[in-house]
């Protein structure tokens, strides 16, 4: 196919300047001092003014972490990462703690401006004073994480009329410690395993829901994440609590700046849906890659985990997955209460060296538990990805459900695309169906949109985009549209 | 030597066997060192997720006994034929506690026909990486090597494998065989292992299949309950070359049966099917790799597991493609029928693709018998015993029908069905 070939050689030779998120704020920080020990997370504790029970939580996490060993079981490669190189604290240096958005380092908001992230509730609220060209869009509340600290949440005060509490977790330890104290750890415990461990330790912020019993959230919640600053690395939590009856969607996006060397983001999200509440987790995911080469990128080791506490509740994990040198992340479902539902939906894209183990796994424990997954993976460029999922049926989970769909897309022979899902049943009323496919885009759809008139690069576009659209229309509106041209971008220099 | 700790079970006791066994080579040593180093896996090493060797490492397993008790061996031999209807003219290679018995074989023309000893001398392979055929490779004595001459169909071969163990001192033995086929041959090997007592069975086959030869490779696991058996096959697949394979596991406490198979040239087919039928508290694993080394090959595996008692099946099934191996074909299928609440169930069903222009599928199913089903053949008068029993025949027919040799077929559906009807009465 010597114009597929060409296609790529041209688009190849534009290079990676098509990850337009790659600027850096030049904003003056506060760092801990490189290295981790004990002192880091005494002094990181210190700056956030931490009461003694978190300190002790984080030091029995660092002893955790400290006899645990990374884990190599994921398909990614890898240097040694040495983690006494970097920063465990970086914080845009700031006066008393901003109360509104006129305080906030402007700098900080031309950032947020420049990624589209909507901070200005006035703004969005009236709709009509938008600038020209820009579209009315639903109300969002944002909380926007740069570095390790959250600079802003917007909408506070109406989610608080609604008795939601959406906050940075730092301010939660202190505005609602019984809370926190009760569900930090709770569904990853500080010893689950090395990368969590590690967040234990050391994290710094992340956002705080809470939904009250028979609440539902008035609007949609998101956090924005941002890594900045140099020889960082970012470590957030995220700890989401929705009570009976009650229910929540949470966005999360996330970019970096263009850097040569790789930096650690190792993040835990932990969510609680206790008796018929709903969560919905949708995830973009947008981590710089790296470049064509594989110089630089984000190493994303992330846990995600989600404990269906309460009967019939349900956690949906929705997510894309465009960005990072390697991603190893599996957001996971315990199904505990009887005929809770648990729900994956994954697009993972790999181009040029990128890699991707990711999946999820979806533990059922309660009777009646449902389960389904669908995961779409496209491999481009040099690239490898992998899903790797787990379903586990327990003796209770009598009348438990599952099915799972996996389909990999290779784009060009020289990636690679792994399926590789784990069925473990102890119980005889549990049904569980999987099935995977691998193929390549068929000639035959291609030439049918070429003969249409399509360009290749359109053509494969569009039909990328149909064979991810189980997952893409899961996702809100606004991200389902940012997701799809995100995936376009990410592919051009693969094919046409 | 004493300063390694191993990182699974100790294997000492086999070692100790081979450090004071004649026939040690480098070949062997390297084998006994990776032995040393490496233990016999517990669970948790990924390639042995679901299977732990740990009972192994417990018993001291003794070699075998140089005269087995005779009228024992007649006695599993003629067990063995009347409860499979075996057919008395088809040639034979008897296996007793691994040594070749030439007074109960007859084997069969247009074959060559050695023993491992030359085998053993002439090989410099490097033993291959897994834990069962290393712990083969330091212990083997005896197997049986088959060479079918290019262009020659030399019909069926039943090669049967007796496990005569006294009960007290268990025994292991670990046959080796190796089947060659030249260009365009044609074969099929009714492979059976039956017994008795405490033992353990280790077989390792290095199959190589030529251009455009087909082998077909019927196996039936029938070893004593008290039995262990852990087998490896390694087959490399020429051009156009079928390697038609299928395992029915029905004996044995502890069993596994490893598969790699190599599709080496443009055409080779490859089919891995299987079925368990598991009860009590049998623990049986399959676990296959198919590695797709050239373009344009096939491979195909369906794989039934049927599972009550506490019995726990395990099936593992990678297909690997290479870059190269464009075009290629690949299916795999596992499905499982657990008939009761304790039954257990581990299905890994992995693919790793490498080259674009390929299809490949696979699918995994876990579920009870279909009440629907069971209540329209209820429905219809069938009692319900024997409704499950339709049922789970025609379950397990989906899988024994894809064996190509029809004599072989018809045995292994006559295994089947005596299987169930044990189990029912």
């Amino acid at each position: 196919m010597p114009a597929i070939a060409e296609t790529r050689d041209a688009v190849e030779s534009l290079g990676q300047s098509t990850y337009k998120w790659g600027f850096e704020t030049d904003i003056e920080m506060d760092l801990a001092p490189k290295g981790l020990n004990e002192d880091t997370i005494r002094l990181i504790s210190r700056r956030k003014e931490e009461p003694e029970w978190l300190l002790g939580w984080r030091l029995k996490a660092f002893q955790a972490w400290q006899a645990m060993a990374e884990p190599t079981w994921a398909k990614v490669s890898h240097p040694p990462i040495d983690f006494q190189d970097a920063h465990y604290y970086a914080a845009p240096k700031k006066k008393a703690g901003p109360k509104s958005l006129d305080e906030v380092d402007p700098e900080l908001l031309r950032t947020y401006e420049k990624l589209g992230i909507p901070l200005h509730e006035q703004a969005l609220l009236a709709g009509v004073e938008l600038p020209e060209g820009q579209e009315a869009r639903a109300p969002i509340a944002v909380d926007a994480v740069f570095d390790s600290v959250s600079v802003v949440t917007t909408f506070r005060e109406t989610l608080a009329k609604a008795g939601v509490i959406f906050c940075p977790i730092s301010e939660a330890v202190r505005d609602h410690p019984e809370l926190v104290r009760r569900y930090l750890g709770s569904v990853v415990p500080v010893s689950d395993n090395f990368y969590a461990a590690l967040n234990s330790a050391v994290f710094t912020d992340g956002s705080f829901v809470y939904v009250p019993r028979g609440v539902r959230c008035p609007m949609e919640l998101s956090t924005y994440f941002r890594i900045n600053a140099r020889n960082t690395g970012q470590f957030e939590r995220t700890l989401i609590v929705v009570e009976d009856g009650a229910s929540v969607s949470y966005l999360e996006g996330c970019t970096a700046p263009m850097r040569d060397e790789n930096q650690l983001h190792a993040a835990v999200v932990e969510l609680v849906a206790m008796d018929d509440a709903s969560i919905k987790y949708s995830t973009v995911q947008n981590w710089y890659p790296g470049d064509e080469n594989g110089r630089g990128g984000i190493y994303n080791f992330v846990t995600k985990r989600g404990a269906c506490r309460g009967a019939r509740s349900k956690i949906s994990w929705t997510q894309v997955e465009t960005g990072s040198a390697i991603t190893w992340k599996y957001p996971s479902c315990i199904l505990q209460g009887d005929g809770a539902v648990g729900e994956f939906y994954s697009v993972a894209v790999t181009n040029n060296h990128q890699q991707a183990d990711t999946g999820t796994k979806m533990i059922h424990l309660g009777r009646n538990t449902r389960s389904t997954i669908i995961a779409k993976t496209i491999s481009a460029g040099q690239s490898d990805s992998t899903y790797r999922g787990l379903v586990r049926m327990m003796p209770k989970a009598s009348g438990a459900r599952n099915f799972t769909q996996c389909d990999s897309l290779l784009i060009g022979d020289r990636c690679g695309a792994h399926t590789v899902p784990y069925i473990e049943s102890r119980n005889m009323t549990a049904k569980v169906e999987h099935e995977a496919t691998t193929s390549k885009i068929s000639e035959d759809q291609l030439f049918y949109c070429r003969q249409r008139g399509l360009s290749e690069e359109d053509a494969v576009g569009l039909i990328v985009n149909g064979f991810c659209k189980d997952v893409l229309k899961e996702l809100p509106m606004e991200f389902a549209v940012e997701a799809q041209k995100l995936l376009q971008i990410s592919l051009e220099g693969s094919v046409g | 030597m004493n300063a390694i700790v191993p990182a699974g079970v100790s294997a000492a006791a086999f070692l100790d066997r081979y450090a004071s066994r004649a026939g040690t080579n480098p070949v062997r040593d390297r084998a006994a060192d990776m032995l040393r180093r490496a233990g016999l896996p517990r669970s948790g090493v990924e390639a042995w997720k679901y299977t732990s060797l740990r009972a192994l490492g417990d018993v001291p397993f003794a070699a075998a006994p140089g005269t087995p008790d005779d009228a024992a061996v007649h006695a599993i031999v003629t067990g063995a034929e009347q409860a499979f209807a075996l057919d008395g003219a088809m040639p034979r290679a008897v296996f007793v506690n691994g040594r070749f018995d030439p007074s109960r074989s007859s084997l069969p023309d247009g074959v060559s026909v050695g023993r491992f000893q030359a085998l053993d001398e002439e090989s410099d392979d490097e033993p291959a990486a897994d834990v069962a055929s290393a712990l083969n490779a330091i212990l083997a004595e005896d197997g049986l090597l088959l060479r079918v001459a290019p262009g020659v169909d030399a019909g069926r071969l039943l090669l049967l494998s007796v496990g005569a163990g006294a009960d007290g001192t268990p025994i292991s033995f670990h046959p080796r065989h190796r089947i060659e086929l030249g260009q365009g041959a044609a074969l099929s090997v009714l492979d059976l292992s039956v017994g008795q007592g405490a033992y353990l069975n280790n077989p390792v086959f290095d199959i190589a299949v030529g251009d455009g030869a087909r082998l077909g490779h019927a196996k039936m696991q029938a070893e004593a309950a008290g039995a262990q058996h852990l087998a490896v096959v390694h087959a490399e697949i020429g051009a156009g070359g079928l390697y038609d394979s299928f395992t029915l596991t029905l004996g044995a406490a502890l069993a596994r049966h490893e598969v790699h198979v190599r599709l080496a040239a443009p055409g080779a087919v490859v089919h891995v099917n299987g079925a368990q039928l598991l009860d009590g508290r049998q623990h049986a694993d399959l676990t296959s790799v198919i590695t797709h080394a050239a373009p344009d090959c096939n491979s195909r595996q369906t794989v039934k597991n049927v599972l009550s008692g506490h019995a726990r099946g395990v099936f593992q099934g990678k297909i690997l493609v290479e870059r190269v191996a464009q075009k290629t074909d690949g299916y795999q299928m596992n499905q499982a029928l657990l008939l009761s609440e304790t039954a257990e169930i581990d299905a890994k069903p992995e693919l790793e693709i490498y080259a674009d222009d390929v299809r490949c599928s696979h699918g995994a199913t876990v579920g009870a018998l279909d009440p629907d089903q069971l209540f329209y053949l209820r429905s219809r008068g069938i009692v319900e015993h024997e409704a499950r029993a339709i049922l789970v025949k025609a379950f397990l027919h989906d899988a024994v029908d894809l064996i190509g040799d029809e004599i072989l077929r018809a045995t292994l559906d006559r295994a089947v069905e005596s299987w169930w009807n044990r189990k029912d009465a």
